[in-house]
């Protein structure tokens, strides 16, 4: 392969992977379905001390 | 309890590792051809023959009493504070030499150029590591409800993290440095500090590997992040080949503007994940923790981190506005730079949101004063950093003094303010005591402190505008203003406030010293219905 197809590659396909990834990490933070999870895992420094006093 | 026999498959592989490498630095140390190679071998050899010693006779066996391993963690508490003290000296001595240039003594030892670099990395990695080692320690084995792995290991990052920096400092002040910004120590300090940090990296990922909690919490995120990210930053920008394995002289295998690229994505990535994801972890289990309520929002903390971590990674050229990088280069560093607004804003909002409906403990609780400054600092000097990329602020502000003052804002304000807010808290839990000996003594450094921090910023801003200001003036006939001198001299009276400031700033250090030596000493012993317990429960395995 050579060096400039190699960066066009990277240059398109590669930014729409990196963009992507970073809108799925968005929509897996706003999905509604998640509240529990989150806020179990937001009150589990003031949880620790319930559980070990 | 586990590791109670003598000589652990762990214990016997990192005796054996110390032995040989004990052997290959004496070796190297006896064929030196230059003094502070040498006597850096010696340290080593020293060091590593030591810890053979400590396995041998069994030095880490008292540490497994406890269901945490809380000891590491107080070492790099002590630690902290100690190289904290050192640091600020350095710092503000040398703002003093900048004022009155005798104070260099004419020495080389003592001269700016020696003194700088032992300023900058006695307070970002050796008091700001020391923090991150301890806190991020101290953290994972809570949120994961896990005892740190190993028992020598977790003792290997410390003790080996800190012999990185005794052999980093004896290079910048005897002049040995291959020139780069925040990497100044030489092939073979950054060949042991790689060692160290894959072992710290193994330390935290096996204890979240064991977790006994089906998340992991925001904080360890943003911990893994700085460890990983600051693991490929140094090993890239470090790239180097010794003239000889017996001398302390390299050549970095970059060269031209693709090496100042690189070190500029390392120099800022630095910031980014060292300076900015690593104190976050902190912010994120601290604030929560001393406030007794839950972050503000946990969805905006996982859109803060991503974009910290997808962001964060192309501003580096910001460094190089206006010179040999290829323009477009410059135009995306900008641009990512100011797209930084979002995770500093989502930050910030987050961490002082999480004080909504208990906004009154910042009257009664010095300690959460300080944090909520800190996030304040972290908002402002956040702001501050994209404003100052965009070009054309850049080519007023780059080269002066609005630079230093930008990132001691970010540096005493954030960074220390919220590792102090984080000192303050950790030292009763971790000693068994209800409190710290004196919250008048936490005021008074506050406000101590964030005098000081005003005293400096506002002085840098006045100085290195003006600066700018004096270096781009031209008269009716088109030759420049000023001499460079004359822009010296009127920088004089800011150079002496910023000293002031900065003395300010190292008095509520040394405040903070005694008044946690006196926890430690004295502090009335934590009863049973305290907030933090220093004995957790024995684990079912």
């Amino acid at each position: 392969m050579e060096f400039e197809s190699l960066w066009a590659f990277k240059e398109t396909w590669g930014l729409i992977f990196l963009f992507l990834l970073l809108v799925a990490a968005f929509v897996y933070a706003v999905l509604p379905g998640n509240k529990d999870k989150f806020d179990e895992a937001a009150n589990m420094p003031l949880r620790e001390d319930d559980d070990n006093g | 309890m586990e590791n109670t026999s003598t000589m652990t498959l762990e214990k016997m592989i990192m005796s054996l590792f110390l032995v040989v490498a004990t052997l290959l630095t004496a070796y190297a140390g006896l064929n030196a051809l230059d003094n502070i190679f040498g006597v850096s071998m010696f340290i080593m050899a020293t060091a590593f023959a030591l810890g053979v010693a400590a396995i041998v006779t069994g030095k880490f066996e008292d540490t497994d009493t406890e269901y945490y391993n809380y000891s590491v963690v107080k070492a790099g508490v002590i630690a902290s504070v100690i190289w904290g003290i050192v640091g600020f000296t350095a710092g503000d001595y040398i703002a003093w030499e900048l004022a009155f240039p005798a104070l260099n003594l004419d020495l080389q030892w003592t001269s700016f150029g020696r003194l700088r670099p032992l300023h900058t990395s006695a307070v970002i990695f050796a008091f700001g590591g020391n923090v991150l080692i301890s806190t991020s320690f101290y953290v994972v084995q809570r949120t994961s409800r896990a005892r740190l792995i190993g028992s020598v290991t977790p003792w290997f990052v410390f003790w080996g993290y800190n012999l990185f920096i005794v052999l980093a400092a004896l290079g910048y002040v005897f002049g040995v440095t291959q020139s780069k910004e925040y990497a100044e120590p030489e092939w073979y300090v950054d060949i042991w500090l790689t060692i160290v940090w894959v072992m710290y990296l193994v330390v935290f990922l096996g204890t979240l590997m064991k977790r006994k909690e089906p998340h992991i919490y925001v904080a360890n995120w943003f911990y893994l992040a700085f460890i990983i990210t600051v693991a490929m930053l140094h090993i890239v920008n470090n790239a180097a080949v010794p003239v000889s394995f017996f001398g302390s002289k390299s050549y970095i295998a970059w060269s031209g503007v693709q090496d100042a690229m690189i070190q500029w994505w390392y120099g800022h990535n630095a910031v980014g994940f060292f300076l900015t994801a690593g104190f976050l972890a902190i912010m994120y289990y601290f604030v929560p923790k001393r406030a007794g309520r839950p972050v503000y929002s946990y969805r905006l903390s996982i859109i803060h981190f991503w974009s910290v971590i997808f962001i964060y990674i192309w501003a580096g050229p910001h460094h190089l506005h206006y010179t040999a990088l290829p323009d477009w280069t410059q135009t995306l560093g900008m641009a990512f730079s100011i797209m930084l607004w979002m995770p500093s804003w989502g930050g910030m909002i987050n961490g002082l949101m999480t004080l909504s409906g208990a906004w009154d403990k910042l009257r009664t609780d010095p300690v959460i004063r300080m944090l909520v400054v800190s996030v304040a600092f972290y908002g402002m000097s956040t702001f501050e950093g994209p404003l100052m990329a965009i070009k054309a602020v850049n080519s007023l502000s780059h080269y002066t003094d609005w630079t230093i003052g930008h990132v001691h804002s970010g540096a005493l304000g954030w960074n220390g303010f919220v590792s102090f807010g984080a000192l303050y808290c950790m030292v009763p839990w971790l000693w068994g005591k209800k409190e710290v000996y004196s919250l008048a003594l936490v005021s008074m450094h506050f406000w101590i402190a964030t005098i000081g921090i005003l005293l400096y910023i506002t002085s840098m801003w006045v100085s290195g505008i003006m600066q700018g200001l004096m270096w781009r003036a031209y008269d009716n006939l088109g030759f420049l203003e000023y001499s460079f001198i004359e822009t010296v001299e009127a920088m004089h009276p800011f150079y002496v406030i910023r000293a002031i400031g900065g003395l300010m700033f190292l008095i509520g250090a040394l405040i903070m010293a005694y008044n946690l030596w006196m926890t430690v000493k004295v502090g009335e012993e934590a009863t049973e219905t305290s907030m933090q317990p220093a004995i957790a429960p024995v684990a079912a395995e």
